[in-house]
């Protein structure tokens, strides 16, 4: 167990460290999530009790769309190179890479949500009725729902010819049961109208039955050819 | 064949009617070689007869479609990854990362945390590793190095080498053939694939000539597919 962690720590700060210097996936994923909050802020023009109804959706749409990007080029480093044929040569097992990939996207999906939702807070003057707390436990669960299946399907379609049209064609239909707790999960709490406590029971369930999956399954996808 | 040259009475690798088929290229046809420790071997050929297929297979990163390799006496290659170095022709390295880092990254993988072997690692393959450049600004010769340093970071008994002399200048290459016999004479056993036969001329032990995905000899000379 320690050596899985070690592990993961050693792979998690060298992604980390590679991601300061390059700013790939941090840059991208800003970019394209301040694109889509500036062309919904133009697009719609909501009351406040409108806005609160919305913007689960859109803010977990442009989070998913921002993240996608992200993810796609979490296994383009190791495929230059080669790297990746030095990992599976290695003792390493093979779920520390998928767990230092999937916290890697975790903290960069965490970021870009930290400096997107205050826009999101100006452009449609959100205020949440509901314990704003659980915000944070909502944007948690549905972040790691979010990276930990794009991880996996990014790893999986790592040898196909069109990689970066077949991971959302994975992903989305695969997540559509989490991103729909953790927008109604998140309208919940902006409304104040019912209690989220459902779709937080929904999303942790959903997490650990997928991160399992994900972890049982990633040595053969790792080492299929 | 000579028989005398593969009939090893202690062979630390057994491959027996190996088979590689992708589609239906079959890039391997029923090879079956033994090989014993501390020895060099240089695996030649054309293009597309095998050899990278075949040092991958060794490797553990192509399964066979058929037959079986054993090595240090198991089957389950996975169980002696530890004594296994590979270098392939790609550097396997980070490039945004300098050589030091790279080492350190790599043999954490291996449960190595001594930033002295590393340095020690670096230095062996006669680079500096105090050099904090990122190896995408290496030269295609100090990439090799690098290269052949990651593959050494844990001591293995057996070296996996593809290209090692590729776009690697005479000196370097030189140097580099110097290293490699002296890791033989230390006990490990190399096998490297490569076009530049010449290049281990006086310093292999044995060349295994490959064509159309078979092991068509094995000499104790190097000799062109000319000569008689």
């Amino acid at each position: 167990m320690s050596a899985l962690a070690t592990l993961t720590r050693a792979s998690l700060s060298k992604d980390l460290r590679l991601e300061w210097r390059s700013k790939d996936a941090i840059n991208s994923m800003l970019f394209f999530a301040l694109l889509v909050v500036v062309i919904f802020s133009f697009s719609f023009d909501p009351t406040a009790e409108e806005s609160r109804r919305i913007a689960g959706g859109l803010v977990w749409v442009a989070f998913l769309f921002a993240a996608v990007v992200a993810l796609n080029q979490t296994w383009a480093r190791e495929l230059r190179n080669q790297v990746l044929d030095a990992y599976r040569v290695s003792p390493a097992p093979a779920n520390a890479l998928f767990l230092a990939k999937a916290l890697g996207n975790f903290i960069f999906v965490i970021v870009l949500e930290a400096f997107m939702t205050p826009l999101f807070i100006v452009f449609y003057n959100l205020r949440a009725l509901g314990a704003a707390y659980q915000l944070l436990i909502v944007s948690a669960l549905g972040t790691w729902a979010l990276v930990v299946n794009g991880t996996f399907f990014a790893a999986m379609s790592l040898r196909t010819r069109s990689r970066e049209i077949m991971l959302p064609l994975l992903l989305f239909p695969i997540s559509i049961p989490a991103l729909l707790a953790t927008v109604e999960g998140t309208t919940a709490i902006l409304t104040g109208d019912y209690s989220p406590k459902f779709w937080i029971v929904l999303l942790a369930a959903y997490n650990v039955v997928f991160t399992t999956a994900c972890l049982l399954l990633f040595d053969k996808v790792l080492n299929a050819e | 064949m000579n028989q005398s040259l593969h009939a090893a009475a202690n062979p630390i690798i057994v491959i027996h009617d190996l088979v590689k088929q992708f589609g239906r290229f079959a890039a391997l046809r029923g090879v079956s070689a033994e090989f014993v420790a501390g020895r060099l071997y240089a695996i030649v050929g054309e293009n597309g007869a095998g050899k990278t297929t075949l040092l991958r297979s060794l490797a553990g990163l192509t399964q066979p479609t058929r037959g079986s390799i054993s090595m240090l006496g198991t089957t389950d290659l996975r169980s002696v990854c530890r004594q296994l170095g590979y270098m392939a022709h790609p550097s396997l390295l980070y490039e945004e990362m300098g050589g030091m880092e790279n080492l350190r990254y790599f043999a954490r993988l291996y449960e190595i945390q001594d930033d002295e072997r590393c340095a020690r690692t670096i230095s062996a393959v006669g680079l500096d590793p105090t050099l904090i450049r990122p190896v995408g600004q290496y030269s295609q010769g100090m990439r090799q190095r690098m290269s052949l340093a990651r593959a050494l970071i844990h001591d293995p008994k057996v070296l996996l080498l593809d290209e090692p002399f590729s776009n690697v200048d005479a000196r370097s290459a030189r140097q580099m053939t110097h290293l490699l016999t002296q890791l033989r004479d230390a006990g490990k056993t190399i096998f490297v694939v490569t076009h530049q036969a010449s290049q281990l001329e006086h310093a292999a032990d044995e060349f295994v000539h490959m064509e159309a995905g078979v092991i068509v000899r094995r000499t104790r000379e190097w000799m062109t597919a000319e000569a008689p």
